[in-house]
This record gives C-alpha cells, structure tokens and sequence, in this order.
C-alpha cells in the first residue's frame, strides 16, 4: 500500500478511471485510440525494431557508419520513430569498450526501438547503483567483464537517448541479417548482457 | 486480481522477454492516456518528461512510500493537465472520490448465473 492509499486518497486506479472519464467529456480523447495504442505497444513495440537495426549494422558497414554518426535519422530510415524515438545515439560495445545505458532521473528508454522499458531499468536501485558501481551491478545481472574492460555508463535525458551497438559475436559470420536478429537482446542493446553466438 | 496469471497459452497476460509491462490494468491506462493526449497535440513530450522528472526526483528526495513508477507518471500527467487547463485542478480528485462511492458490483448490471 502506497502513502497516498493509506491516507485515506483514492487509489491510483479510480484516479485514472476518474482522468480518463474526465479527458473524455472534454472530447480531447478517444477511448478507442487508448484501447488500440496500449495493445500496440504490449504486443506490437518490443525489442524486435532494434534488433534489426543492431543487425543491419553488423551486416551493413555503410548503415553501421551512418548509425553512429545520427543514430535518429538511421532508425528511422528503417522506420522507426515516434515518441522518445528522437535524439537517439548509438554508442558502440567492443572487447575493451563497454557502455550500459540508464536514465538516473526519468527511466527514459527508446520505445520505438526496445519497447517499454523493464521494471528493473525503472527501479530507484538501478538507476542509483549503476552509475556509481557499474562492474559489481553488471556482475549481479549476470555479466562478468574482465578488469581490463572500460565500462562507460550513459545517462539518458531528454537530450540523449542512448542505444548501444552490442559487439557481434565470434562465429556467426556465416549467418544471415535476419539469423543474426533472433540472437540480438533487448539486454544487450541496454548494455547489461552481452550477445551469445546460436 | 487475485487469480494467478498463466505463464502460458492464450489466457497469458502480454510480456516483454518474459516481464509484465503493467503491474495493473491502472497502470496500461495512464500509460495510454498520456500518449493519446501527447499525439491529439495536448502537450510537447519533453513538457510531460520535465513534470515527469520533477515527481520522480520529489519521492527521490525523501522516499517517504513504495516505489511506483506509474503512480509517478499518473501525477505527472495530472500535473501537465492542470498546467495547461485542460484539467483544472481537484477535479479528478472530486471525480475519483464519487466514483469511489459506487455500490459494489456497479460494473455487473446484471446478476451472475
């Protein structure tokens, strides 16, 4: 139970139930549109749009150049955009280089490429810990980097919107685009994981 | 809800690499409106971000309750909404709290076989 709750307030559910109806009246929207544009982004956005950039990248040297010289304008040449689809930079992971991504003051994420961002990148810990610790928080979400590895945390604002370019991985060099999309994560396109060879 | 959600299989909620997007029906909602608002031309993105923001970093200052990211983002909005008129302020407080009083069952108009 929340403060608010507990205060005798009404609960964050009949608050929204009372906006929507409120928003409605008004004619400003449609419940229809909010029906059609929530199960958009819960079954149609998901990380699958930035898993093909990330492999076009891999597999296109020219696209790669161009997606870290305006990470904005390359996603959406492959028609990605929308809301907190703008200002996007792509930062490149390698075998010395690694940057993970968070978003210290709003938990702004790059919907159009990932989808909705996971609890865990909203979570006060997260986003406190990561900056301050990177290599111990990586290391509890499972990725182990060697000390030698220069980890760069990126602070996403309304600025920047940071994607990262996950490092491809040794023995896939025979597989196609659309092989190397299936093995392109939502994680290691944040930077918490890296991408695993089939 | 108190039932258990499947995991699996057409009754299962939609997930992102295995997590639920929304912890609650409330929290999809708020979601959607302020999208919807955001593309009818109702605010600028960045004006929702900024109030956003400002929530966050208030329960950040002093970390008084659990932590909801959506319970956040309902403030925002309602904050963005009061600033721009569209909404005045209180309203959907006075609205929530009539809609609080409804007799239980109020959205079963017809008795259960």
């Amino acid at each position: 139970m929340t403060a608010e709750e507990t205060a005798g307030r009404p609960s964050a559910a009949l608050r929204t139930e009372a906006l929507e109806q409120l928003l409605v009246e008004r004619g400003l929207i449609d419940p229809a549109v909010v029906d059609r544009l929530i199960t958009t982004y819960e079954t149609n956005i998901g990380p699958l749009n930035g898993a093909k950039v990330v492999a076009k990248a891999w597999t296109d040297p020219a696209y790669r150049e161009r997606l870290l010289a305006d990470g904005t304008t390359a996603t959406k040449e492959l028609g990605f955009g929308g809301p907190q689809g703008e200002h996007i930079v792509v930062v490149e992971n390698s075998a010395k280089e690694h940057n993970v991504v968070v978003c210290t003051l709003c938990s702004c994420y790059p919907w159009p490429l990932l989808g909705l961002p996971p609890s865990w990148y909203k979570d006060p810990a997260y986003r406190a810990r990561v900056v301050r610790e990177p290599r111990t928080v990586l290391s509890e979400m499972g990725l182990d980097l060697d000390a030698d590895v220069r980890i760069t945390v990126r602070d996403s604002s309304s600025e920047v919107r940071w994607l990262v370019l996950p490092e491809r991985p040794a023995g896939t060099e025979s597989l196609s685009e659309d092989e190397l999309v299936e093995l392109v994560t939502r994680d290691a396109m944040v930077g918490v994981a890296k991408v695993a060879a089939p | 809800m108190s039932a258990p959600l499947s995991v699996d299989g057409i009754a299962a909620p939609p997930r992102a690499n295995g997590e639920l997007l929304f912890a609650a029906p409330w929290e999809s909602r708020a979601f959607g409106l302020a999208v919807s608002l955001y593309e009818a031309g109702a605010f600028d993105w960045p004006r929702f971000q900024a109030a956003l923001i400002a929530r966050i970093g208030a329960w950040d200052a002093d970390r008084v309750g659990d932590w909801s990211y959506y319970h956040h983002w309902l403030a925002a909005l309602e904050d963005v909404l009061v600033d721009t008129g569209a909404v005045p302020g209180g309203e959907v407080a006075s609205r929530a709290e009539a809609l609080a009083l409804r007799p239980a069952g109020h959205d079963h108009p017809h008795p259960h076989p």
